[in-house]
């Protein structure tokens, strides 16, 4: 397999244009000032997840900045996928961090709004929203593909970057249309990382209606999913974070276990499996806050790997 | 109005001895403010606040007022609102490096401190604006802070007066 043709260097790029299954997971970086901290949460995931996504300032708190620490990772041997938010930087600083990033080896990126600052631990910080996370997918894909900042200015040589975006599966309502995901992968969207969707159901009524409009095929989707660690989390999540899809039978059986991180990797391995045979899923991505050693536990044994080097 | 900002750092002493007149009307009257409720004041005094100080300091109305440590010269109008000093792009005849036809919100602003009875307070370090009071009124937000009904300060132990 050559990457003829890929825009990055990466594996995760690879895996998807092979139509493997690809396998992300997430990790935050931490409130320290060296990266020894950073490379022990990720470091079980080596070689297990084919990227990592870095969280940028998650919860719209100051942490290790996330441009360094997917550099860390890189450096490491850990495939950074670098989440790049709009609301702490301006245009300027955006364009220069992408060109930054990509000359420090990381390849893949995930354009996203950022979490709203009236949660952060300093809620009278100024937002930035210079431009919005669809310009900057267009401006990303602009540096890639034509080599030119947005005044026109040449970039030599370009940025190779695999580009991403975020989504939340709905249960489409009659007559809905996917005008955002549309206009993220007009923009240079190559990818999509979901939020958590345990709606297996749901998830295939979405992908429905993302067919009927033609999206499945132009850009690889990779479904939000993850080993829950209990059920008081599970209920946490579906009450507080935007677009989370749990079905209440899942959260019952994590109550009824007496062990439930154990049956939230169950239950994730299960969903793996089911996601790996559904028609346009690319693969899915896993996040479990600081449960980075739980999301390589249920990799490992859901034996999606290993089906990979046998097929 | 540019003419008017100007005319009120010309009369920074006038403008320093009615806003003491006010702060003690308004600390005076936090009792009252907090019966009828500082939430149902929040925007007729905002509006009243805007139109006063909008006039006489091209107000922002940035929630968070310094106008008495920047010799009554508003910092929110700087083009880089800049609220410690000046930067170093001061033209030599004191006008601003963003906007030549403007005088520099700082130079203005020591001229201005020269003339208060309290000048040396534009030495006081200005902590960063607060973006969540952007449009509320900080006229409010001194009579509740100083009112009598008023909780201590953090950092101390002392019972409610």
């Amino acid at each position: 397999m050559t990457d003829h043709g890929a825009h990055s260097h990466g594996r995760l790029e690879g895996v998807l244009r092979r139509g493997q299954f690809a396998l992300t997971a997430e990790t935050s970086p931490p409130d320290a000032a060296a990266p020894a901290p950073l490379l022990a949460r990720a470091h079980c995931l080596m070689g297990l997840a084919d990227a990592v996504n870095v969280t940028d300032g998650a919860g719209a708190r100051a942490h290790m900045g996330a441009l360094a620490a997917a550099a860390l990772l890189a450096q490491a041997a850990i495939e950074p996928v670098l989440q790049f938010t709009v609301r702490d930087r301006n245009r300027l600083a955006l364009q220069g961090d992408l060109l930054g990033a990509a000359a420090l080896g990381v390849p893949n990126i995930l354009c996203l709004h950022g979490d709203d600052l009236a949660r952060s631990d300093q809620p009278e910080a100024k937002p930035v929203y210079d431009i919005d996370s669809v310009t900057l997918m267009a401006t990303a894909r602009r540096l890639r593909d034509h080599g030119t900042l947005p005044s026109g200015r040449p970039i030599e040589p370009r940025p190779r970057l695999f580009i991403g975006a975020a989504d939340a599966p709905i249960d489409p309502p009659a007559g809905w249309r996917p005008d955002k995901l549309a206009a993220k992968v007009a923009a240079g969207a190559d990818f999509v990382q979901t939020q958590f969707c345990f709606d297996l159901p749901l998830l295939r009524r979405y992908l429905a209606a993302l067919a009927d409009h033609g999206l499945v095929g132009r850009v690889h989707i990779l479904v939000g999913i993850g080993p829950l660690a209990s059920a008081k989390a599970a209920r946490w999540m579906v009450a507080n974070l935007r677009g989370v899809h749990i079905p209440e039978p899942f959260i019952e059986r994590l109550e009824r276990s007496s062990d439930p991180r154990a049956e939230g990797r169950r239950l994730c391995i299960e969903l793996l499996q089911e996601l790996a045979e559904i028609d346009g899923v690319a693969g899915a991505h896993l996040m479990a806050p600081r449960g980075e050693a739980a999301i390589a536990e249920t990799i490992a044994e859901s034996g999606l790997l290993a089906r990979r080097s046998a097929a | 109005m540019y003419a008017v900002r100007l005319w009120s750092v010309r009369h920074a002493r006038l403008m320093e001895r009615l806003y003491e007149a006010l702060e003690r009307t308004l600390v005076a009257l936090d009792p009252a403010f907090r019966r009828i409720g500082y939430e149902r004041l929040a925007r007729p005094v905002a509006a009243v606040e805007r139109t006063v100080k909008g006039l006489l300091f091209d107000c922002k109305m940035c929630g968070r007022c310094v106008l008495s440590s920047t010799g009554m010269s508003c910092p929110m109008n700087c083009p880089k609102n800049l609220r410690n000093g000046p930067c170093g792009g001061v033209r030599a005849d004191g006008h601003c490096e963003v906007k030549p036809a403007m005088k520099c919100v700082w130079v203005q602003a020591w001229a201005g401190a020269g003339r208060m009875a309290n000048g040396g307070a534009i030495l006081d370090l200005q902590q960063p604006v607060e973006h969540s009071l952007q449009g509320s009124s900080a006229w409010l937000r001194i009579a509740r802070e100083k009112g009598a009904g008023a909780a201590p300060a953090a950092g101390t132990t002392g019972k409610p007066a």
